[in-house]
């Protein structure tokens, strides 16, 4: 398949990253030529077969409902950029 | 010396932990500013370890073993950057699982060690903090993403090392550098505490200077743990003393046309003498391998898209200072804080995941995944273990793939599958190049058959000696 530039905008929205024209025309190049070696995958047969997801194949493991040591709130924001009151702050969302 | 031996002269008191750290942390001293293995040294906490060690009446089994720690290991207290500039001030406020072990078993913590950045690269080049060099020749790498752990053990400045493994990154720096590289069946040891990249994938596990030692660190760290869902507590396999009757089995797809003639002829060599010992050569195909690594980035980037969406500039991590709103907060944050690589790996997840194409692309990967599974699954109906190169090659200069991603992606071709199958896989060094730079042979074995890969290798390892 083709990677058109307005692809990698798309795309760069999406992943919440703010790109230059510059590297999105890069990005286009580079994934181009990644997703072109990767389409080979489709020429593989997988009719009839289920998803893979990991080897233990565990899927919704239940923890007991019991209450364990964890961090208090104030650890939990100590690495924030910027706290109030054991909270998260951001810029102002609401007008 | 071996780990066996430090923690015996440790136990009888002939050598002190403080004494074994003081000559570590002056080796790095030396050596570090021209190799770069580490981000920090911790040398307050590790004399201060090994000063409370000196005191104890009864040591732990890892008593005054020097460990180094890649960087994307939690340590309460001792900044994580996970080689990236969005974690650059990172301090984590709890132990992974994985140094809570450490600690019990006395192990001396000496350092955080460089990596690619969140563990995305084969060649530590992808670090935010500079590249680490390869020991055995400064102008090339070390291997990635681990590659400041296997530098580290490499050049004596750790006895060991702990790195994790999503889709070679333990294997491939050991065999570029020299090293044990061993990547447990998935489950084996729990992640809690180590940064996610593919969680599907993600594996800690040891290097070293010998089997015997990776196994020694590997028993310290394995066992379940309620605080990873995946973890596991299944028997290891049963222990093999001899390399008599173990069938090798010997995939084509090792061997593909064209494979540089130096790996080949060493791979070659090393199972010629496990045969001298009684092995028995299997050839054998595991047709899928050839999708092996189209599946492996396709389902790690999907992973590592969602995975990293965590860094928002607003809970931990980097936050830009250009930010009038909420959405430029996270734009600019993320522009900021993320290199090059995971730039690029987490737009090809998000195109792998975004609707219209998830089915075709990440969908049909997991499909694939399954049927690469099965073939292994064939394929130890009739041999013991799998053995072939670890790397298409012995270590690339600097600057040699860092411009063409799909060049740097297919230097995983041969590690990748013990990551899609859940597989224990190791590497072992099995001679050198012409140029001195050393070689790897990788031995993959039954997925929770932890042991007998470690045996194995452990004879085929005596037999090369």
């Amino acid at each position: 398949m083709t990677i058109e530039e307005n692809l990698i905008h798309h795309l760069s929205e999406l992943a919440r990253i703010r790109l230059s024209p510059e590297e999105e025309g890069r990005y286009q190049k580079q994934l181009q030529s990644v997703i072109g070696y990767m389409e080979k995958l489709k020429t593989v047969d997988v009719k009839g077969i289920e998803p893979f997801v990991h080897v233990g194949e565990i899927t919704g493991g239940m923890r007991l409902d019991q209450v364990t040591p964890s961090l208090s709130p104030k650890k939990a924001v100590e690495n924030a950029p910027s706290s109030s009151e054991n909270r998260f702050v951001v810029p102002k969302v609401v007008e | 010396m071996t780990i066996a031996e430090i923690s015996r002269a440790v136990g009888e008191g002939k050598r002190t932990a403080t004494e074994i750290t003081e000559a570590a942390l002056a080796e790095i001293e030396k050596t570090d500013s021209e190799l770069h293995a580490f981000v920090r040294v911790m040398k307050d906490e590790a004399l201060e370890q090994a000063r409370d060690l000196d005191q104890k009446e009864e040591k732990g089994p890892l008593a005054g073993v020097v460990v180094a720690i890649k960087d994307n290991i939690c340590t309460k207290e001792v900044p994580t950057s996970c080689g990236s500039k969005s974690l650059e001030n990172y301090i984590p406020p709890y132990d992974a699982h994985v140094i809570e072990r450490l600690r019990e078993a006395d192990a001396i913590l000496i350092g955080k060690t460089n990596m690619d950045e969140f563990g995305m690269g084969s060649s530590t080049e992808f670090s935010s903090f500079g590249p680490t060099k390869n020991p055995h020749n400064p102008e090339y790498v070390p291997g990635g993403s681990s590659g400041g752990s296997a530098t580290a053990v490499a050049a004596g400045q750790a006895v060991a090392a702990l790195g994790s493994d999503t889709g070679g990154s333990i294997r491939q720096p050991g065999a570029f550098t020299g090293t044990v590289g061993f990547k447990p069946t998935y489950g084996r040891v729990s992640r809690y505490g180590l940064v996610a990249f593919a969680s599907s994938f993600d594996q800690i596990g040891p290097i070293t200077k010998t089997v015997d030692d990776a196994r020694r660190i590997f028993d310290v760290i394995t066992g379940v743990d309620p605080r990873d869902a995946t973890s596991v507590d299944r028997p290891r396999g049963e222990r093999i003393a001899t390399l008599k009757g173990v069938k090798i089995g010997i995939p084509e797809q090792f061997f593909p046309k064209g494979l540089d003639s130096e790996v080949a002829s060493s791979v070659e060599a090393a199972i010629a003498k496990a045969e001298g010992e009684g092995a028995i050569r299997v050839p054998i195909s595991i047709p899928t391998l050839d999708s092996a690594i189209s599946a492996y980035y396709l389902i790690a980037m999907s992973e590592a898209s969602s995975n990293l969406g965590r860094y928002d500039g607003v809970h931990y991590g980097h936050r830009s200072e250009d930010a009038g709103d909420l959405l430029s907060l996270h734009l600019n944050s993320r522009r900021e804080g993320f290199g090059d690589e995971v730039k690029r790996r987490i737009l090809l997840g998000t195109f792998s995941l975004s609707s219209g194409y998830q089915e075709a692309w990440y969908g049909h990967a997991l499909k694939v995944r399954r049927l690469i599974h099965e073939d292994f699954q064939k394929a130890f109906a009739k041999v013991d273990v799998l053995a072939g190169p670890t790397c298409p090659s012995a270590a690339f200069r600097f600057g040699e793939k860092v411009n063409n991603p799909l060049d740097m992606y297919l230097s995983d071709v041969f590690t990748v599958g013990a990551n899609l199958a859940g597989l224990p896989a190791i590497s072992i060094p099995s001679g050198k190049t012409e140029d001195g730079l050393p070689l790897g042979l990788q031995l993959m074995g039954k997925a929770y058959e932890d042991d007998p890969v470690l045996d194995i290798a452990e004879q085929i390892e005596k037999s090369l000696a």
